[in-house]
């Protein structure tokens, strides 16, 4: 190793420079020190770690279509039966009588999943802004801060048959089983994922943007609705994707607190059903054919409406994005 | 293009490994096929007689060290797993239907192994807890939404004597698809005509009226947080949990409390020598009319998959020792133990189980 530092006839800013090859030098030869060989080694390795990354990745995308064109298999049945009338016919009738045959429409189910969800948004919006804004720009250090954030994280990490049991004991006495009750408790389980994440953007914020809007005399509540709400607002949409994500596919809350009506709902309180508490009551003690490939089909449309509705929200968050 | 290709080809690999996997093993792959001398049963099926399955199985394992492995995933995934040939035996409410008969690749055979009771619970607080009468016409009447209020007169004529409150009747029923809505849907299909027509008979059906909750725990539930709620769960829970439930008038126009000697005495009929018979709405004068027995099923025919004619000899014995000797645990857990007629249908039965051709039992 010959080091070009104590050669005098360096400039100082050549020396400089060859500070910073001798550094890279070294940690080269470190690594080649017994022998080339090593560097094939290298290489090797390095081309199969690229590809482990790749095949995973391919791995994963697979794995996703494999489920789709699953469901969509399993659901063929049901689909040659029924066609496009499954999705809007509002009776579910697994068992044929003499003046009502066997019919499956989803209908009610599908309404019942995006009511539930929205409710739940629409309810849900208000905490997780005001969680975020809290944390993310009047309080973001402290132990009160510390405790209220992990409080909020908690939530997102209680089983949610814990959820649904707590609406059996405290909120259906009030309430009854109904639409509005299972999306009340939809809305306080995803409060945490539109929270955490807006309390992220929100303390990512420069700081020169809100300094320079407290010079020009802004109050706090100023900063954040013309500063900091603006600048965030594609990652507060993206969190409250990621709720909505989380609401559409609840099964074991609503199942417990929805009612189970198998008919079409008649307004936000009287009971309903949804397309995956559906899938969970029925699927165990189905043995008709068509009866489980028509619940495998509630699943495909579940899949589907997941999909549509990430996909505009997508739209939605690269045509307001700042970045 | 060649990403496309491969991503295209792993989907489909996905998939069928995937559907594979839906449609073949519900259990233990190997359970049903492994030829082996290993000491375990496999076994699924109803969730209703769970409980006194597995108090009989620890019984038995106790006696002859056979373990069974018995998962109660619900009548009809026990009927696929059976179909799939997953697991060495299955158990179900109801008996096979036509199209899960044809599905079967060889014929099963069904063993009365227990009986068991739906109860109609109502809540209209605690003075009338044990007093309400209810007839056939009057249970449909409510499920079917005809009769609304608790003071109609149809219930009163039956009730005289008890002052019924003009509170509304609330339905509850079961959301889940279950051996239970399967007996009481049974029962309402045969005793009423508009029911028949209306609605039919199965573990999944579409209810005119009502609310639906999931599992017994679930109605329970239900019925005990409604003031005029009235609903169907199963004996066993309904007495382990002290629920009001209503006695019911039966074919032979008795009233019938319902009770492990009232659903006992149900089952105390000619049963058909294949067993499956429903108990709902019995000619037995003394019997409780919403009762239906608990089956389980074998192959006929038990050399398949390499099964060894120890395993099946095994198995055998085993259902032999649980509608005998195993009926003794029924009555502590609520179950209704097997009438006579019952347990000799069962003993013809399990004799005509072969081996390669020969009778299992000796």
């Amino acid at each position: 190793m010959n080091s070009s530092i104590d050669n005098p006839l360096i400039t100082r800013s050549e020396n400089l420079e060859r500070v910073i090859n001798y550094n890279a030098k070294s940690e080269v030869s470190v690594k080649t020190k017994n022998s080339i060989k090593r560097s094939h080694r290298q290489i090797k390795t390095e081309v199969v770690f690229r590809r482990t990354l790749s095949v995973i990745g391919w791995l994963m995308i697979a794995l996703v279509i494999g489920i789709l064109l699953t469901l969509i298999w399993q659901s063929m049945p049901s689909i040659k039966k029924y066609g496009f009338s499954y999705v809007w016919t509002q009776v579910w009738n697994p068992t044929a009588s003499v003046v009502n045959p066997e019919v499956f429409g989803a209908l009610p189910f599908l309404f019942g999943t995006l009511l539930t969800s929205f409710l739940a948004l629409l309810i849900s919006i208000p905490f997780s802004l005001a969680v975020a804004i809290f944390l993310g720009e009047y309080y973001p250090e402290g132990w009160f801060s510390n405790l209220l954030m992990n409080t909020v994280e908690l939530i997102a990490s209680i089983p949610s048959v814990i959820y649904g049991f707590w609406g059996l004991a405290v909120i259906i006495p009030i309430l009854g089983k109904s639409i509005m009750t299972s999306s009340l408790i939809l809305a306080v389980m995803i409060i945490p994922y539109a929270a955490s994440l807006g309390r992220s953007m929100i303390r990512m914020v420069p700081a020169n943007l809100k300094e320079a809007a407290y010079s020009l005399g802004s109050t706090r509540y100023e900063v954040i609705r013309s500063v900091i709400i603006p600048y965030v607002k594609s990652g507060l949409f993206a969190g409250v994707l990621l709720s909505l994500g989380r609401a559409l596919g609840e099964t074991m809350a609503v199942t417990m607190v929805i009612g189970n009506n198998n008919s079409f709902p008649k307004s936000i309180f009287s009971t309903g059903n949804t397309l995956a508490s559906m899938i969970a009551l029925e699927l165990p003690e189905a043995t008709d054919d068509t009866h489980i490939s028509a619940l495998v089909e509630l699943g495909l449309i579940l899949f589907v409406v997941t999909v549509v509705i990430n996909l505009i929200g997508r739209k939605i968050i690269s045509r307001y994005s700042n970045v | 293009m060649k990403a496309v290709k491969s991503l295209l080809l792993a989907g489909i690999a996905v998939a069928i490994t995937g559907s594979m996997f839906i449609t073949g093993c519900g259990g233990n792959g190997k359970a049903g096929g492994s030829d082996s001398t290993d000491n375990t049963l496999m076994g699924a099926g109803a969730s209703f007689p769970n409980p006194l399955y597995s108090k009989m199985f620890s019984e038995y394992n106790k006696a002859t060290n056979l373990k069974v492995n018995y998962q109660s995933i619900g009548s009809g995934g026990g009927i696929k797993n059976l179909t799939d040939k997953t697991v060495d035996f299955g158990a179900s409410d109801a008996p096979l239907n036509g199209k899960q008969d044809s599905a079967l690749s060889a014929p099963a055979v069904h063993i009365p192994a227990t009986a068991g009771a739906v109860v109609l619970s109502y809540n209209l607080g605690a003075d009338f807890k044990d007093t309400i009468v209810l007839s056939p016409a009057v249970i449909a009447g409510m499920f079917l939404g005809e009769i609304t209020k608790w003071n109609d007169p149809k219930i009163a004529e039956i009730n005289k004597g008890v002052k019924l409150p003009a509170i509304e009747v609330k339905i509850v029923h079961r959301a889940d698809g279950s051996g239970t809505s399967n007996i009481f849907t049974t029962y309402l299909d045969k005793v009423n005509e508009n029911w028949h027509n209306k609605v039919g008979k199965g573990s999944s059906v579409n209810w005119p009226v009502g609310e639906g909750s999931k599992g017994n725990e679930g109605v329970a539930g239900s019925i005990k947080q409604t003031n005029g709620a009235i609903g169907y769960i199963e004996l066993a829970y309904a007495i382990q949990n002290n629920m009001a439930y209503s006695k019911v008038i039966n074919k032979a126009g008795n009233v019938i409390t319902p009770s492990i000697t009232s659903v006992t005495a149900a089952a105390n009929i000619d049963i058909p020598a294949d067993g499956k018979v429903s108990l709902t709405n019995t000619d037995a004068p003394d019997g409780y009319p919403i009762s239906g027995l608990s089956w389980i099923l074998v192959y006929k025919e038990q050399k398949y998959n390499n099964r060894s004619a120890d395993k099946a000899s095994k198995m055998i014995k085993l259902i032999w020792w649980m509608t005998h000797e195993g009926q003794q645990y029924s009555a502590a857990l609520n179950y209704a133990p097997l009438s006579p007629k019952a347990v000799a249908v069962g003993e013809a039965i399990l004799k005509s189980v072969t081996y390669d051709g020969k009778p299992v039992m000796q």
